[in-house]
């Protein structure tokens, strides 16, 4: 039962197509689209009322206030979608019946990660999506072509979540530790993280880390998927550039979308490869 | 009949610095109704997963239906068998049928079974209800059903009558009897012995890891040795005296008695001279009952 050879893509797609089935049964994915719809509907209209003005205000603007809150909503979501993915079939007692099937460990883990990955990117597409077709209708099409760039990067950010969280769900010994582990990642990627590395940034006066130092920072940085889904984001529109701090360190050499696309899907396939390595020498 | 379903040879499994299991060797041949018994951590779950491939021996080899339940063929094993976990929940959110169809589309199963191995476990009416509204002995004839699915040539039942009522578990074991009519080979583990005794063609007795014995039910007896137990009903007036000098000398033992009853054991190479000895007490006995030893006492016995 390697990794990859003899691989069946029947039961890969049963499993997944259940997972889907079981979310949207439960009609979480409906909640998630109703959230992610009034939050992008709410910003998109409402996110300039601090600057006294209601409205569509335009396209960067909109797509920084979304960015903000998707950091810290989508990597939520993510976890408490597939931090049981696997434990909680073990602390249920079907996995033993699954693993029975005619199915290997890898096509069981894909499976059920597709079936999550699936059941996120439905609401994701259907929540934000809604409020593209506005931004079309105000902005034109090459809004239109930005926009599709956010929520693409709003898709790999919940993949790379998804698969962290079914590294977790692989690792943990109960579903309660799960949880407790999955917050936690949250508050570390998504809260603290920055913080550490803003406070490095400060302590050591930027400049003074001298080369080594100003060479760390960027890849500390690509080292969390919550930031390069925030640079993926803000690279790509001038007029926010400088609304982030931590961007100003960031070397528009490796501002290059084709590298950070390839850390984020970094993000989605080394967990769960890791996942799948550990799933089978359980 | 005599090919063997299952061959496990010279098996252990070690878990960090525990020995789960301890150079088991077992066969069970095809055709046959075979009982799995052990106290909680005897490895019989242990024993079970690994038959069904879901973990690997830490040495020795497990052959299911002639193949390796690892390895290239471990797809064509697992179409053909049947596994029922013990106290296995499903998918809340999921039907009854929606159930059934999701685990005959991952076994490569006619998904039109279903239907009719749902009516088979009594669920027909309660096909499109959620799951979550099932109560315990209906999850459990769902799991059953889902056992069934593909005709499996072999079934593996895990405590299969956790949580069902005396009706159900009367039903379960007439299902169980009229697979096995159809050359189905089916293996359980049960930890309530007087259920399985009356039903089971042989049993292997799992203790800390290791087989103790394995055989029929009546070669168990007959190899532990265990005396019976007899209770005579006396006739009112009856020679208590002399009907007790009488048995003690055709090898009666342990007797206890009050106005009405006479209650002993006798060694199985006595069982004759004692009931010859009792028919000869003719109208000072009003009935007789023997009692062979139960699986518990043979269980007992071996565990001891």
């Amino acid at each position: 039962m390697s990794l990859l050879p003899n691989i069946e893509f029947a039961p890969i797609r049963t499993m997944a197509a259940k997972e889907f089935r079981d979310r949207v049964r439960s009609r979480w994915v409906l909640a998630v689209a109703i959230v992610f719809a009034i939050f992008a509907m709410a910003i998109a209209y409402f996110g300039a009322a601090q600057q006294g003005a209601i409205g569509f205000r335009g396209l960067a603007y909109t797509i920084a206030s979304l960015v903000s809150l998707v950091i810290y909503l989508i990597p939520l979501i993510a976890l408490m979608l597939g931090f049981d993915a696997i434990v909680g079939e073990r602390e249920r007692g079907s996995l033993d019946l699954l693993l029975s099937m005619p199915i290997t460990r890898s096509e069981l883990l894909l499976g059920k990660f597709l079936g999550l990955a699936a059941a996120l990117a439905l609401p994701t597409l259907g929540g934000f999506g809604l409020v593209g077709g506005m931004i079309a209708w105000q902005g034109g099409w090459n809004a239109l072509f930005h926009y599709g760039g956010f929520i693409f990067s709003t898709l790999l950010l919940g993949l790379a979540f998804l698969s962290i969280a079914v590294l977790i769900s692989v690792l943990a010994k109960d579903r309660t530790r799960a949880s407790g582990t999955a917050i936690a990642a949250w508050f570390f990627l998504v809260l603290i993280y920055d913080l550490l590395l803003l406070g490095a940034l400060v302590a050591t006066g930027g400049e003074t880390g001298g080369e080594t130092g100003a060479a760390l920072f960027p890849v500390l940085l690509l080292l969390n998927p919550a930031d390069v889904y925030r640079l993926l984001n803000i690279f790509s529109l001038e007029e926010v550039k400088t609304i982030y701090g931590l961007a100003t360190v960031f070397p528009d050499s490796l501002a290059n979308p084709a590298l950070l696309g390839g850390v984020m899907t970094a993000w989605i396939v080394v967990p769960l490869g890791v996942a799948a390595w550990r799933f089978n020498k359980a | 009949m005599n090919a063997s379903a299952i061959e496990v040879c010279a098996v252990t499994k070690d878990f960090a610095a525990l020995r789960a299991v301890d150079g088991v060797d077992l066969a069970v041949d095809a055709g046959e109704l075979f009982g799995l018994i052990g106290h909680n951590g005897a490895g019989k779950s242990t024993l079970f997963r690994m038959m069904l491939g879901l973990i690997a021996p830490s040495a020795g080899e497990i052959r299911v239906l002639g193949q390796s339940v690892h390895g290239d063929g471990f797809r064509d094993v697992r179409r053909k068998v049947g596994y029922l976990p013990e106290n296995v929940v499903f998918y809340d959110n999921l039907t009854g049928i929606e159930t059934l169809r999701f685990f005959a589309r991952m076994k490569g199963a006619d998904e039109t079974e279903c239907s009719g191995l749902l009516e088979r476990v009594g669920l027909a009416a309660a096909a499109g209800r959620p799951v979550g509204q099932y109560s315990k002995g209906m999850r459990q004839r769902l799991g059953f059903a889902q056992a069934l699915l593909g005709k499996p040539a072999l079934l593996f039942l895990d405590e299969p009558t956790t949580g069902l009522d005396p009706e159900a578990i009367h039903e379960f074991y007439q299902a169980v009897q009229n697979l096995r009519a159809e050359g189905v080979t089916i293996i359980l583990s049960s930890h309530i012995l007087s259920e399985i005794q009356e039903r089971v063609s042989r049993l292997a007795i799992l203790r800390s890891g290791r087989l103790q014995a394995t055989g029929s039910v009546h070669e168990l007896r007959e190899k532990m040795d265990l005396p019976l137990s007899m209770v005579l009903l006396l006739a009112e007036g009856a020679p208590l005296a002399d009907i007790q000098r009488d048995l003690v000398a055709a090898g009666a033992e342990a007797l206890q008695s009050d106005d009405t009853e006479l209650k002993f054991s006798c060694a199985r190479k006595s069982k004759m001279s004692v009931l010859a000895a009792v028919a000869a007490l003719r109208e000072t006995v009003r009935d007789v009952h023997v009692r062979e030893p139960s699986l518990e006492d043979v269980y007992l016995g071996y565990t001891a």
